[in-house]
């Protein structure tokens, strides 16, 4: 028992309690006739989709920027990636690769100036963040009916000029990561091999710069800005380092999430897309200065799969369709236990 | 008028800290109308046994205090200030306490206002009732006239000079009908000499009026002129008690800071004279802007191989000097190191050099608390010299050097006898002796060739302390490291240093071998200088 305890204590009571949530759900689903095959194959598409976003959230967070509200501003550098790929013609992984080395430069600077901006309102930056992260969305909800883009597939078949709202990307790079080495086990069960080792790949680097001399100084920054200072560290240039890096990576963690999906969501899509990152890392353990790739697995796992087992289970049992609601309610309740417990650990 | 029988006694008074003695078997009395002057050095007690008399929460959350206080000769036991400010005992605290939009009579008579009734009492209660303008002002007034001092009722706290503002809060203390006793905490620190003087004058009449005072001031020449009684306070313990008439500044300050030789510090070593060897630090007006502790126009040599103690009273500037070479709070002048000029704010410049140091803000600056002791120590050496990092991929990436970060934390955990669980250990778990062991290695890491120390036996105990100062002492010897140590405790400077020098307001009022009589550094401490070279004030 004691032991038993002692586990929890590590693990921390809230992961112990949503894992607990979700192998219920799992257990109860074949008895409302959801296909259990299906739904972990779900879940693990939706694991591998989001992970790069969600890992997004680490640098800023360790160099004490907060959680990265302003995600938004990272995937619409990666969606004008995408967009002009496809544009491009290009196809396969190829494709993907071209979609990413035009949206890296772009989420670069976009993230030199945003970094810029959140070191003007130290102490702040959440809310800041997440008001560059909605304006951005807006003012590119112009610059995609603006932007000279000429591709069938994509423009606005009536006037023959700006962007859909959603475009497919099938044809293009439709899973070109996900499909590497994947494999189907039965009818429902498909694992998205490649994207799993995509989303390691980019756990590992991450991991990599963490304990290279600049991570360290960037997760002291985090942990006590005057100690940084004192030893010789560039506070501002570290904290605009990790938010260039955060918004690289949303860029990047778009673009998978896109080529898993099938489509390209522009205009309002971007919208959203930071709080399920947000929350995700939250419940994975990580608090608003301090965050590992640990948690982001562990968070990413959890979140999603209560995300995908939650509305299927309780739809089939109460049988009526309020999938989108309960995920509203679980998305943001997550989010709102894991800021209350920020500032109890603050005072 | 003792005859009366004093209106304050304190029989006895101990209180310690966390096993930290800092009062023992303090015993005064005070009679009505009495002037009586507390004067002791920084951490001396003074504060400590205020907070016992005012009733003030850390004292009974700390567990309570030793002995006996009598207010006209009928134990008291204050429970909280509000108990003390009925009990007739008012305070004046160093820090303002006013409410900066309201004006001079809103703040005196604050929390006591005069009201008028009105119908709404009858369904709301008391707090209803309406401000009474006329008569709060009008008793402003009288408390004004008291002190004999031109200030008007209604200026704002906000438009007014900070000597009115310490008047205002005196006359706050006086509005108060029944106060019979008022101390006042270093009223005249923040003055100019003029206002001062102003003060001084109320004072007197007050003490004419039957109140009696307890002045507490660094400036002995005011304690001599006004006060009836002088106790001087030395580690917790009343050392002298006198009245003015027989004794003299020089036997005060020597009271103050003479400690007995055969305690905790005393001096094993001889004095190494390194008065021959090269200047390694050179500074030439060095200003910093630190917000309390202000530098102005400081000059200094620092000789290699030399152990320099810097001291004096606290808000001086002492700890300035480090932290404005250092690069943490903007500094100007001219530093030059090893011939080469330092360039100021930028902390880089100065590690890059070779110097280091200790801060003395312990958890703001020096450490890391939610990270592990390994960290810690290695960061600044990892960060400025590129140590303990690894090369992979024929030197593409370096990643640092798990191993490598272990040794040496452990190599520093042994020499300085870190208490710990392991080198992963988070700092914030450690005591504050060992906590400041950490600091030490961590400048130790990057091999400094000149290290600033600043309060490094601040809040520790005895034996760490001790520990410290050794470590120190074996450092300098061992790698010839120049060591600037500066505290507020002169006799750990003497027991150590080479050369000691003090600051006053900014300045270096003199340097002296550590040798020298601790009368010497008193009366440097407390802006006496004989010689008249430093004629000139700044106010």
């Amino acid at each position: 028992m004691k032991r038993i305890l002692q586990f929890i204590e590590r693990v921390g009571w809230p992961r112990v309690i949503i894992a607990i949530f979700l192998l219920s759900l799992f257990i109860a689903a074949p008895f409302v006739r959801v296909r259990i095959d299906a739904s972990i194959s779900d879940t693990l598409v939706r694991f591998g989709m989001n992970g790069v976003m969600v890992l997004a959230m680490v640098p800023m967070i360790q160099a004490g920027c907060g959680l990265n509200f302003g995600l938004p501003l990272g995937i619409i550098a990666g969606l004008v990636g995408a967009v002009t790929s496809i544009e491009m013609g290009i196809t396969g992984l190829a494709g993907i690769l071209a979609a990413m080395v035009i949206a890296v430069p772009i989420a670069t600077l976009l993230g030199l100036g945003y970094g810029i901006l959140l070191n003007k309102v130290k102490g702040g930056e959440m809310m800041i963040a997440t008001y560059v992260g909605f304006s951005s969305v807006a003012f590119m909800c112009i610059m995609w009916l603006m932007l000279p883009y000429k591709s069938p597939n994509m423009v606005w078949g009536y006037a023959g000029a700006g962007l859909r709202t959603t475009i497919s990307v099938e044809g293009y790079w439709d899973r070109a990561i996900s499909n590497v080495a994947s494999f189907n086990f039965g009818e429902f069960f498909y694992c998205p091999t490649g994207m799993f080792l995509f989303f390691a790949f980019m756990c590992f680097l991450i991991w990599i710069f963490m304990h290279t001399k600049t991570g360290t100084a960037m997760t002291t920054v985090g942990s006590n800005p005057e100690y940084a200072r004192s030893a010789g560290v560039d506070v501002d240039r570290m904290r605009i380092i990790s938010v260039i890096l955060s918004t690289v990576l949303g860029a990047i963690g778009i673009i998978v999430y896109q080529q898993s999906f099938g489509f390209i969501q522009l205009y309002m899509g971007p919208f959203y897309m930071a709080f399920p990152a947000v929350a995700a890392i939250l419940i994975g353990g990580a608090s608003v200065h301090k965050a590992t790739i640990l948690n982001v697995v562990i968070g990413t796992f959890l979140f999603q799969g209560i995300l995908t087992m939650t509305p299927s289970v309780i739809n089939s049992l109460i049988e009526t369709d309020m999938s989108e609601v309960i995920r509203i309610i679980v998305s943001n309740g997550m989010i709102l236990y894991a800021l209350t417990r920020v500032v109890k650990v603050r005072s | 008028m003792e005859a009366l029988g004093p209106i304050l006694k304190m029989e006895g008074i101990g209180k310690s800290y966390f096993g930290n003695r800092v009062l023992r078997n303090v015993n005064l009395s005070l009679g009505k109308g009495q002037i009586l002057g507390l004067v002791g050095e920084n951490g001396a007690g003074k504060s400590t046994l205020m907070n016992i008399l005012f009733g003030m929460n850390v004292i009974h959350e700390t567990g309570g205090y030793e002995g006996k206080i009598l207010i006209n000769n009928r134990e008291i036991r204050f429970d909280s200030p509000f108990d003390a400010l009925e009990a007739g005992v008012g305070m004046v605290h160093q820090e303002f306490s006013l409410i900066p939009g309201f004006t001079a009579a809103e703040n005196i008579v604050l929390n006591r206002e005069s009201t008028i009734y009105n119908i709404l009492v009858e369904s709301f209660g008391e707090r209803m009732k309406t401000l009474n303008k006329a008569e709060m002002r009008q008793r402003a007034k009288s408390a004004i006239e008291k002190l004999n001092i031109e200030l008007k009722d209604d200026t704002l706290v906000t438009e007014m000079p900070v000597g009115h503002k310490q008047f205002t809060e005196i006359a706050r203390e006086i509005d108060k009908e029944h106060t019979q006793i008022l101390v006042l905490d270093e009223p005249t620190a923040v003055l100019t000499e003029s206002e001062a003087d102003i003060l001084l004058d109320s004072m007197k009449r007050l003490s004419g009026l039957g109140i009696a005072i307890i002045f507490i001031s660094h400036r002995l020449q005011e304690i001599m002129e006004i006060c009836d009684k002088i106790i001087v306070l030395r580690d917790g313990e009343v050392v002298e008690e006198t009245i003015p008439a027989e004794t003299s500044i020089k036997d005060i300050a020597s009271h103050m800071v003479g400690r007995n030789i055969d305690s905790a510090f005393k001096r094993e070593t001889e004095m190494i004279d390194n008065s021959f060897s090269d200047i390694i630090l050179s500074v030439r007006d060095l200003w910093v802007d630190m917000p309390g502790e202000t530098v102005r126009r400081a000059s200094l040599d620092i000789h290699k191989g030399e152990i320099f103690g810097i001291g004096g009273l606290a808000g001086q500037g002492k700890l300035g000097i480090a932290n404005g070479i250092m690069g943490m709070f903007p500094a100007g002048g001219k530093v030059i190191f090893e011939n080469s000029p330092v360039t100021l704010n930028d902390p880089r410049s100065p590690l890059g050099m070779g110097l280091a140091a200790v801060f003395e803000d312990r958890r703001g600056v020096g450490l890391l608390l939610e990270e592990p002791i390994s960290w810690n120590i290695i960061f600044t050496a990892l960060q400025m010299q590129n140590k303990f990092l690894k090369p992979y991929l024929g030197g593409l990436v370096k990643v640092r050097d798990a191993k490598a970060i272990t040794e040496c934390t452990r190599y520093y955990i042994d020499a300085l006898e870190i208490k710990c669980i392991g080198e992963d250990q988070e700092v914030k778990e450690l005591s504050g002796g060992n906590q400041q062991k950490v600091c030490l290695a961590k400048a130790f890491a990057t091999r400094p060739k000149l290290l600033f120390v600043a309060e490094p036996t601040r809040g520790i105990d005895v034996g760490a302390k001790r520990v410290v100062l050794e470590t120190l002492k074996n450092y300098n010897k061992k790698y010839e490291t120049t060591i600037v140590m500066i505290s507020s405790e002169l006799e750990e400077l003497r027991s150590i240093c080479d050369r000691i020098a003090i600051v006053n307001e900014g300045k270096i009022a003199g340097i002296l071998p550590a040798t020298s009589e601790s009368t010497e550094f008193g009366m440097l401490m407390l802006g006496k200088v004989d010689n008249g070279s430093e004629g000139e004030k700044t106010s």
